[in-house]
């Protein structure tokens, strides 16, 4: 059946309204779009690691998750939802479940996951467990106060790389972790985004969760607070990620990159990087040759995802 | 009939957990446990288990992974020594307050640093106030015996607490001992089968584990955890009286060696206690009245029964395999001073740090403290509380 969000949308939420996200949180709407994927007579048993997701929805005595939800720290939600998902190997195999089939998913933030997890998670994948792991990426360590992470960009402003009068915020660039996992060689990796009428991130859910194996997503999920935009632009700051090409879209399925959506006109990164509150630094005089360095940065990666995909 | 059998500690470990046929064992590699993953991997290939075995990339990983197993319905064991038990630390607390009996075979070895492979007990010590029951078992018999029991305890609804066994890395882990195991159909059914009232597998009752617990309920959980392991005490005696009708072998909270009339005692953990126990043999032949405490419960402390076994002592020794750095004295004995303190007042109680980083204890060495616990009684007199023995000072 095509997609179409009306009737997504009408599917009961596995994930609740009252949570404690921030208004303009890219994060619930991505965890939301992902659990939509699941078909309705399906279970889920869904981990998350310690951060902005995990303490917002899951605060004693409320819980936001339908499903089973397990949290247990911060570095480890691969190995502790690999874990559940070895248990339901062995209790179906022992015959002590009912039917019916399980989806195991795990969340995880840049922080949780391209840093303090990465371990855990490259254990996990490389393993094999029949398990979707989705990061959810706002660029630094949001829930401690916005630190940066190695997701943050390069010149962000967060409070463990200021802006001063001699550093321009973040030195480096940000770390790839999308082709890290590709290079895992997994069955699915993905990578998308709350993009247009969330068809990309339904789509790709849906093969993450119904391909067998271990499967990662990787999804980007603003944060008003630690970028510093207007809470209603959430969807037009995603457009722009993926338009100027800082965020593409592509999926890598059983080792082949396919880009999912190509912009007709690349738009320049400043496009992106200005609604931005962390970024506001770069917009002085004198300092364009940072936003130079960013487009360089940008077009290197993108032109390396089109020769991967054979498209150059 | 019991099956008669020469094996080493990690081997005796490793039947017991074929024996269990946990559901999900996730481990590991790291000296001197090692073994007991390994024997357990090849049970697995030969399908003499149906457990689904996870090799971990780490002991983080591999605590996380029990505590997702577990919590997911299924029983879990697991095995490590010092640095991992070490990397494991921030999950043991949470294996314990999220309730889950995870079972873990902790092979005593010298927690780094330096680094040094063979045993002491500074590992476990440093685990003492995680959450776990901890047992102690002195040979490999204890060895298995305890992970067996340890089941039953854990998984007991008035407890629901994760349990260290632990034993001493490679004289009791690597040294092959005569051991009598039980039969595999009674083994399987002292154990039973695990029926958590609650799990994520259950697609009927979705439940969430591991919320936030902010100052409204995080007391009131911690002290639900305190009564717990409260409870462990008498679910302990209660397993023990079970396994002893199987087995006729007698499990307590601690052993007690020629104490009934002792003056002087020395307490001690693990397989030290065999060495002592030879020790106070050759005394009692001379005449002296010497007695032994060997711990097997560490956590739960079995307090009002350890006053009631020294109560009669006029002297006592504490033997620590490890030392706290507080410049005062060994986890044990801190233990053992303030359990009897205002209970049985006035023993004389001095504290002895042994065999650190796998340094031989002689049997020279323990007499020589027995010899001062004689000295203590003749003279009333304690010259030093906080003592080495067999270092080069
Ligand atoms: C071992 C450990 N170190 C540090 C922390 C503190 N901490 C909790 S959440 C967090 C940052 C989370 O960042 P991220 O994973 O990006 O998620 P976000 O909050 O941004 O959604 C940190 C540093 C912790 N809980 N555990
Ligand atoms: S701080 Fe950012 S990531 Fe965290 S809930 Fe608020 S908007 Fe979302
Ligand atoms: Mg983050």
């Amino acid at each position: 059946m095509a997609y179409n969000l009306k009737v997504e949308a009408k599917k009961p939420e596995r994930f609740t309204g009252g949570h404690r996200m921030c208004a303009g949180c890219g994060a619930p709407v991505v965890v939301r779009t992902i659990l939509r994927a699941l078909k309705p007579e399906d279970h889920a048993v869904i981990g998350a690691a310690t951060g902005c997701l995990e303490v917002s929805t899951f605060l004693y005595p409320y819980t936001a998750w339908k499903d089973s939800f397990i949290h247990s720290a911060f570095e480890n939600a691969a190995a502790t939802i690999a874990g559940a998902e070895a248990a339901y190997v062995a209790l179906k195999r022992k015959g002590k479940l009912p039917e019916g089939d399980t989806k195991f998913i795990a969340f995880g933030g840049d922080g949780g996951t391209y840093d303090i997890g990465l371990q855990a998670l490259s254990g996990a994948m490389e393993r094999g467990h029949n398990m979707v792991y989705v990061c959810y990426d706002n660029g630094a360590y949001m829930n401690t106060g916005i630190q940066r992470s190695s997701a943050t960009p390069r010149y962000a402003d967060t409070t463990t790389s200021p802006v001063g009068s001699v550093i321009p915020g973040k030195k480096q660039p940000r770390k790839d972790l999308t082709m890290i996992m590709a290079n895992h060689h997994l069955p699915y990796v993905a990578q998308t985004a709350p993009f247009g009428n969330f068809k990309d991130l339904h789509e790709k859910a849906q093969k993450a969760l119904y391909t067998d194996g271990p499967c990662f997503l990787n999804v980007l999920a603003p944060c008003p607070r630690g970028w510093r935009y207007d809470t209603p632009k959430l969807m037009e700051i995603c457009k722009l990620a993926v338009e100027t090409c800082f965020w593409p879209l592509y999926e890598v399925i059983d080792g082949k990159y396919v880009i999912n959506y190509k912009p007709k006109k690349k738009l320049p990164v400043e496009e992106y990087l200005k609604p931005q509150g962390r970024f506001r630094h770069l917009f002085k005089k004198g300092n364009e040759h940072l936003i130079a360095e960013i487009q360089e940065e940008v077009d290197r990666r993108w032109n390396e995802l089109l020769v991967l995909a054979g498209e150059a | 009939m019991a099956i008669r059998d020469r094996l080493s500690g990690n081997e005796a470990v490793a039947v017991a957990m074929r024996q269990i046929n946990p559901d999900v064992v996730a481990a590991f590699p790291i000296t001197p446990s090692t073994e007991v993953p390994q024997y357990f991997s090849s049970f697995v290939a030969d399908g003499k288990v149906d457990t689904e075995f996870v090799p971990v990339e780490s002991e983080h990983s591999a605590m996380s992974a029990c505590i997702g197993a577990q919590a997911a319905g299924a029983r879990t064991v697991t095995a490590t020594s010092a640095n991992g038990l070490a990397l494991m630390w921030e999950m043991l607390y949470i294996a314990a307050s999220l309730r889950l009996p995870v079972m873990l075979a902790v092979v005593n070895r010298a927690l780094s640093g330096p680094i040094n492979i063979h045993n002491d007990h500074s590992d476990s010590m440093g685990a003492r106030d995680s959450g776990w029951i901890q047992i102690y078992g002195e040979t490999n018999q204890e060895a298995y015996d305890n992970l067996i029991q340890a089941i039953r305890i854990g998984e007991h609804p008035d407890v629901m607490l994760p349990v260290m066994s632990c034993y001493d890395g490679f004289i009791t882990s690597h040294a092959v001992e005569n051991i009598d195991l039980i039969e595999d159909d009674k083994v399987k059914e002292f154990v039973g089968e695990y029926k958590p009232q609650y799990h994520l597998n259950d697609r009927f009752n979705p439940v969430s584990m591991g919320a936030l617990d902010l100052q409204n309920h995080y007391f009131e959980h911690k002290r639900q955890q305190a009564e717990a392991m409260r409870n462990a005490k008498k679910v302990i005696l209660e397993v023990a009286e079970e396994f002893y009708k199987l087995t006729g072998r007698k499990y307590g909270l601690f052993e007690e060696y020629k104490m009934e009339d002792a003056e002087i005692a020395v307490v001690v953990i693990n397989s030290t206690a065999g060495t002592a126990k030879y020790v106070v043999d050759r005394l009692r032949e001379k005449g002296v009245k010497a007695g032994l405490v060997k711990i097997r419960v560490y956590r739960p402390f079995p307090v009002e029964e350890i006053v009631a076994a020294l109560s009669k002592c006029k002297a006592v020794a504490v033997m620590d395999k490890a030392d706290s750095f507080n410049a005062a004295g060994g986890p044990l004995f801190t233990d053992v001073t303030s359990a009897l303190y205002g209970r049985a007042d006035g023993i004389k109680v001095i504290n002895y740090i042994y065999g650190l980083g796998g340094r031989d204890v002689k049997t020279d060495d323990i007499e020589a403290i027995y010899n001062t616990l004689l000295d203590i009684v003749k003279t009333g007199e304690v010259k030093s509380v906080y003592n080495y023995i067999g270092v080069r000072e």
